[in-house]
């Protein structure tokens, strides 16, 4: 077998009392999709922030093409998230700044582009995820929900990077919209060839994303297939969520 | 004698938590400065920072000045009436703008409005996420964000103590000839001749510690924010509020390097 893309091992986070990450293994094959699901404060976004670097684990390893990246210095650590774009939760796109310098922030600060041509390149970028030019012009508060999340999609995609995160992408988003950014983001990660991981709450878009999924449950992988089979996975907790019952082993747990 | 330990403990809690955000702090200025001097530098965000401080604040700063100096004039020629000391008046009125009142007052209208918009800018770009898309896009949020602000505090705040100081003049001259019926000229040569280099550049020397530490402070409040819009609200206030005594103190450990015998 070969060498995943990504490969987490052991993973531990610990904020004061609370284990938010419990020794998680995890692999992401290079080009595929993996989508990680879980309720509310099971980890997943503590997960992605670790393999991001914008929180330090407490143990583990993450290796990013055989490279663990947390014995890294600091300098080869910044150079190795260039190859990472990340769609947040709300977008964060910055309000200061034009929705075109926004989606070129990246190119700019990786000198990939002059600022006189940041513009147009920008425009370009936006026209992949289904936006004018003349968006470009516009400021971040002036943009829809939808809008704005297409907008952190061509930011995130700009540098043409080998791996891409994606934070709830749905959230917030009527159900068209929704599925209209899951189909820009299936699009983006098979056009420029990258790995992903999705964190999400919404099954449709887990399936449409993912082609593998796994749960966070606790801080632990719980379960771990492919995502065509999270609605009939066998396993009670992983149905209970993607079913949203209201019974079963996840409220018996908090019962307790 | 439970009590007496409980009251103990909590003292030293109190304290070690004091020494904690103090030390906090201190690395968060040191590392903020540090960028200073290190590249790449954001031309940009200096500009944009350096208007937001000096330029913005120039309308607010220029009427406190002047106020100040016009009401004590007025304040100076009751209380040095009773010793026939009138003539000290434009003395008075130099000294106390250009050592004191200038860099002091300056730097609380600036605390106010410029320390409590870079905790609530800086604060809700934490809140929402925008400072770790910073970090994910090859950008240090300190060289970014903090670093520029720092430095054009440092050169802001100066400048506009020195239309401060001169505005605060003005104001006194203006009560002195218009009210009390000083003579223009004499004002004048007596204002320039109790007018020190020292006494200047102390004031400038405060201003310029003055515009480090509110913007500091904006800067620190708004990073460290947490919980929402709760959260920036609260940093807005710890902002102004840790500016405001902090000019204060500093302000008589400035003055007593320079002027304490």
């Amino acid at each position: 077998m070969s060498e995943p893309k990504i490969r987490i091992r052991g993973l531990t986070k610990r904020f004061g009392d609370k284990l938010v990450l419990d020794g998680i293994d995890l692999d992401v094959a290079a080009g595929s999709s993996m989508v990680v699901i879980g309720g509310s404060g099971s980890g997943k976004s503590v997960l992605l922030k670790c393999i991001l670097g914008l929180i330090e684990p407490d143990a583990g390893s993450i290796a990013i093409d055989g490279r663990d990246i947390l014995s890294l210095d600091r300098r080869a650590r910044e150079a190795a998230r260039a190859d990472i774009g990340m769609l947040f939760q709300n977008g964060a796109l910055f309000d200061s700044l034009p929705v075109w310098e926004n989606v070129a922030f990246g190119l700019l600060a990786q000198k990939k582009v002059s600022r006189h041509d940041a513009r147009g390149k920008a425009g370009e970028i936006l026209a992949q995820v289904g936006l004018a030019a003349s968006v470009g012009e516009l400021s971040p508060a002036e943009l829809s929900g939808g809008m704005q999340k297409r907008v952190a999609l061509a930011r995130a995609i700009a540098a043409q990077p080998d791996i891409l995160f994606f934070d709830e992408p749905t959230t917030g988003l009527d159900p068209i919209m929704g599925a209209v950014i899951d189909g820009l983001i299936v699009d983006c990660v098979k056009k420029l060839g990258s790995t992903a991981i999705a964190i999400t709450h919404d099954m449709l878009s887990a399936r449409r994303i993912g082609d593998r999924a796994a749960m966070l449950n606790k801080g632990r992988i719980i379960w771990e297939g492919e995502a065509t089979a999270l609605m009939d996975s066998g396993n009670a907790m992983v149905d209970q969520f993607t079913h949203g019952r209201r019974e079963g082993p996840i409220q018996m747990e908090l019962r307790r | 004698m439970n009590a007496l330990l409980d009251f103990v403990a909590l003292l030293g809690r109190g304290l070690l938590g004091a020494c904690q955000s103090t030390g906090r702090l201190v690395l968060f200025g040191l590392a903020g400065l540090s960028h200073i001097f290190r590249p790449p530098w954001y031309g940009r965000m200096f500009l944009r920072a350096f208007v937001q401080v000096g330029y913005f604040s120039l309308p607010v700063v220029a009427l406190t000045a002047v106020f100040t100096g016009m009401v004590l004039a007025l304040q100076s020629s009751t209380g040095l009436a009773r010793f026939s000391a009138e003539s000290a008046i434009a003395s008075l009125v130099v000294l106390s703008v250009t050592r004191e009142l200038g860099p002091v007052l300056a730097g609380l209208m600036v605390a106010g409005r410029v320390g409590a918009s870079m905790a609530a800018e800086i604060g809700t770009m934490r809140v929402t996420d925008q400072i770790d898309a910073l970090g994910t896009l090859q950008t240090n949020p300190m060289k970014y964000l903090v670093a520029p602000r720092l430095l054009a505090g440092m050169i802001a705040l100066p400048l506009l103590v020195v239309v401060a100081d001169i505005l605060g003049v003005l104001g006194g001259y203006i009560i002195a000839t218009l009210k009390l019926g000083f003579n223009s000229g004499v004002y004048l040569t007596n204002t320039l001749n109790f007018m020190q280099t020292e006494d200047v550049v102390s004031g400038l020397v405060k201003a310029c510690v003055f515009g480090l530490l509110i913007t500091l402070m904006g800067c620190y409040h708004g990073y460290t924010s947490r919980g929402g819009a709760q959260g920036v609200g609260s940093a807005t206030t710890s902002a102004v509020v840790s500016a405001s005594v902090l000019i204060l103190a500093l302000d008589y450990v400035i003055t007593e390097a320079f002027f304490g015998r």
